[in-house]
């Protein structure tokens, strides 16, 4: 079986995030890290190759970015990946999610992957949505959220968080799931998995190479535009009640709730 | 002209490259999830687990600079130091990081730098694992400052030595599987009578007589230990019979490095803890840290702490290419542990009460910087040897 588990490079998470007015786009400048969500997807795929259960051939890391990029890749080789694929191109710069999931998804055709998986969000756009959308091009089942993965004959048992408490679902493969940051701890990568990580292979390609339309990606193929960008409003003032111990204190409260039909 | 790079990104100081960083996400995260919430209670307990070496040699942390075939990762010197900053840097308590840091920055250096291919695998190999814990002994209760002053004597005897005497002050002198040990081989000792024997715990005669009470360092055993007619076997004479003082020396720049690192560490938390702090406590209407008596502190501290960096790599960049960096290895120790004390101190101070509570840690910084300017060579000493640099 082999796995893709794509990746990304985002802000550090210490960096303050900014809107460039004028691109309208997140700025993406300061320093860089592998997406924190992503490391959980590779220590899944780790676990399932590790786990014995089922025959994981290879792992590969997979991301769409800029030359910067190859460095979160290097980190997912040290997290465990076997190799990594790098589809970088000016063509793609501004796409938006329907237009990065059509790239990816093929960009991931190419490699025809049993498994892919990836983190539930990123930590810059935070869209949850790039798995359902390589989910659609790729003709395959989607399932997001997921906290638990045991594969067993073929298929594979998942636990899915969802708002109600959680669903047990089985699906066959191949299949594209995004993990919840809840299903592991990603092992600490060792010094000789650091070192070894510039030597694994690592593929770049273009869009070309993958067969990408032109006017499917980029900000000309996206068809999302940013019209405008504004700060959330800003949020009223609670009211506070103070807690006197007395009747009148839970009649205030009761009071409160009623008036806002909430009991 | 300077171009100032388009990716906003800074560069890492030198000697430092983009592998170290990650080695050092790694083990910060390390820290962050498997020491930092421990180390209150370990404190109490005045003793970190044995496990937690298991656990660090199962991750590789203890072999960074040793190779592959002994079992290590491979690095070198700067991995070390990676592990040494990150584990200060990052949370885990000053005895924690000198417990972990006495077994791979003292105890194995020697052994792994000097010994045979038999010593490498009988205390090498299983240090990297964290089976076989190490321990350095040369203070004496008579010799501290004064090395050539040890009095413990090993008697030559058919097929090995016999050992009487003591080792004082000794990290990790509890629960050490093996000691690193330097003593007397000819009657007068000094300069050309020393060396080393590797003793170890199982040797009849060899017995830890206290552990002892200290103001800092809670969590690392310090020990005191007896020798009495233990026999040591020929295999495990460390290096030559009489080069011991050489040893000795060998090792004190690494450890005077490593101690900087530490205390650079230290300096960069303490300074973000003083910061967080000053933003959020309030004090007549506004966060303290709006007080100029705080802020310019604060001001004052980032500039100790950035100097001891500065001095810190730029000897340990040096101490890597191979080259003589006596004084500013020397200088760096000694600036490093009196700027941590001094930063300790000031951040306890602008913690107000707070300050000298456990919950904040920084008391426990202060105690815990305090061994410093003592160990490793105290400031007195460190002074000597920079005056001699200067030929007086
Ligand atoms: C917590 C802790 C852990 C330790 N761990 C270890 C360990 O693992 N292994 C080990 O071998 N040792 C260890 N030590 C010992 C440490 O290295 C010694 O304490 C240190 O070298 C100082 O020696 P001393 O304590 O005998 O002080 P002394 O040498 O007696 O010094 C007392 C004072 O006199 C000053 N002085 C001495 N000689 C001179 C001089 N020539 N000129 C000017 N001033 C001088 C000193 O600077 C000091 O201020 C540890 C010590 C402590 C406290």
């Amino acid at each position: 079986m082999k796995i893709c588990c794509l990746v990304k490079e985002v802000p550090d998470a210490a960096v303050q995030k900014r809107i460039n007015p004028e691109t309208k786009r997140l700025d993406r400048s300061g320093e860089k890290n592998l997406n924190p969500f992503d490391t959980h997807a590779i220590e899944a795929a780790m676990q399932l190759k590790e786990g014995g259960d089922v025959e994981v051939d290879e792992i590969v890391a997979v991301t769409m970015g800029p030359d910067s990029a190859v460095r979160a890749l290097h980190k997912a080789v040290a997290l465990g990946a076997d190799r990594s694929l790098h589809l970088t191109d000016g063509a793609l710069e501004g796409s938006d999610v329907a237009a990065t999931g059509y790239a990816l998804a093929k960009l991931l055709e190419s490699e025809s992957p049993d498994l892919v998986l990836l983190g539930q969000q990123s930590d810059d756009g935070e869209c949850y949505t790039i798995g359902a959308v390589v989910a659609d091009h790729l003709k395959m089942p989607s399932l997001t959220q997921v906290i638990k993965m045991d594969a067993a004959g073929g298929k594979l048992t998942l636990e899915r968080q969802a708002e109600y408490g959680y669903d047990t679902v089985e699906v066959e493969l191949p299949a594209v799931i995004s993990v919840g940051d809840a299903i592991n701890e990603p092992r600490y990568p060792s010094l000789k998995a650091i070192m070894g990580a510039k030597k694994k292979p690592l593929d770049t390609k273009s869009t070309a190479d993958v067969g990408i339309e032109a006017d499917r990606v980029g900000e000309g193929g996206s068809r999302t535009a940013v019209l405008e960008i504004n700060p959330p409003p800003a949020k009223e003032s609670g009211e506070i009640i103070e807690d006197e111990d007395t009747n009148e204190t839970v009649e205030k409260i009761v009071a409160w709730l009623d008036e806002r039909k909430l009991i | 002209m300077t171009v100032i790079k388009d990716s906003g990104e800074r560069s890492l100081p030198t000697p430092f490259t983009q592998e170290h960083q990650e080695l050092r996400e790694s083990i910060r995260r390390f820290v962050e999830s498997e020491i930092a919430p421990h180390v209150d209670e370990w404190e109490q307990a005045r003793w970190f687990p044995d496990e937690l070496f298991l656990r660090c040699g199962e991750l590789g942390f203890l072999g960074l600079k040793y190779p592959e075939e002994l079992g290590g990762q491979g690095g070198d010197y700067l991995h070390d130091a990676v592990w040494v900053e990150e584990l200060a840097r990052s949370g885990a308590s000053g005895g924690v990081a000198a417990g972990l840091g006495a077994h791979t920055g003292i105890a194995t250096p020697p052994v792994f730098r000097f010994g045979t291919p038999d010593q490498h695998q009988r205390f090498i190999v299983p240090a990297i694992k964290g089976e076989r814990i190490g321990a350095l002994g040369i203070t004496e209760p008579g010799a501290g400052s004064d090395v050539a002053g040890i009095r413990t004597f090993a008697r030559k005897v058919n097929g090995g030595y016999v050992v009487n005497g003591s080792k004082t002050f000794i990290t990790n002198g509890v629960r050490a599987d093996f000691l690193v040990c330097a003593l007397k081989t000819t009657e007068e000792g000094g300069h050309h009578g020393l060396s080393f024997l590797i003793l170890e715990k199982e040797m009849p005669g060899y017995e830890v007589t206290a552990k002892l009470e200290k103001l800092g360092w809670h969590s690392s055993d310090t020990g005191e230990l007896s020798f009495t007619d233990v026999e040591v076997p020929d295999e495990n004479l460390l290096g030559e019979e009489n080069g011991g003082f050489y040893l000795i020396m060998a090792n004190f720049q690494w450890e005077r490095l490593l101690m900087a690192l530490g205390a650079v560490g230290a300096m960069k938390r303490l300074l973000e803890t003083a910061i967080e702090y000053a933003g959020e406590r309030q004090a007549f209407g506004r966060p303290i840290g709006r007080f100029q008596a705080i802020r310019h502190k604060v001001a004052e501290l980032s500039i100790k702490a950035e100097v001891g960096q500065a001095m810190t790599y730029n000897a340990l960049r040096l101490f890597c290419e191979g080259q003589d960096a006596l004084k500013e290895v020397t200088q760096a120790k000694l600036f490093t542990q009196r700027a941590c004390v001094e930063v300790a101190d000031e951040v306890v101070q602008i913690h107000g009460g707070y300050g000298y509570m456990r919950e904040y840690g920084v008391e426990r910084a202060l105690r815990d910087a305090r061994l410093g300017p003592i160990g490793g060579g105290t400031d007195e000493i460190m002074k000597e040897i920079l005056a001699k640099q200067y030929g007086l």
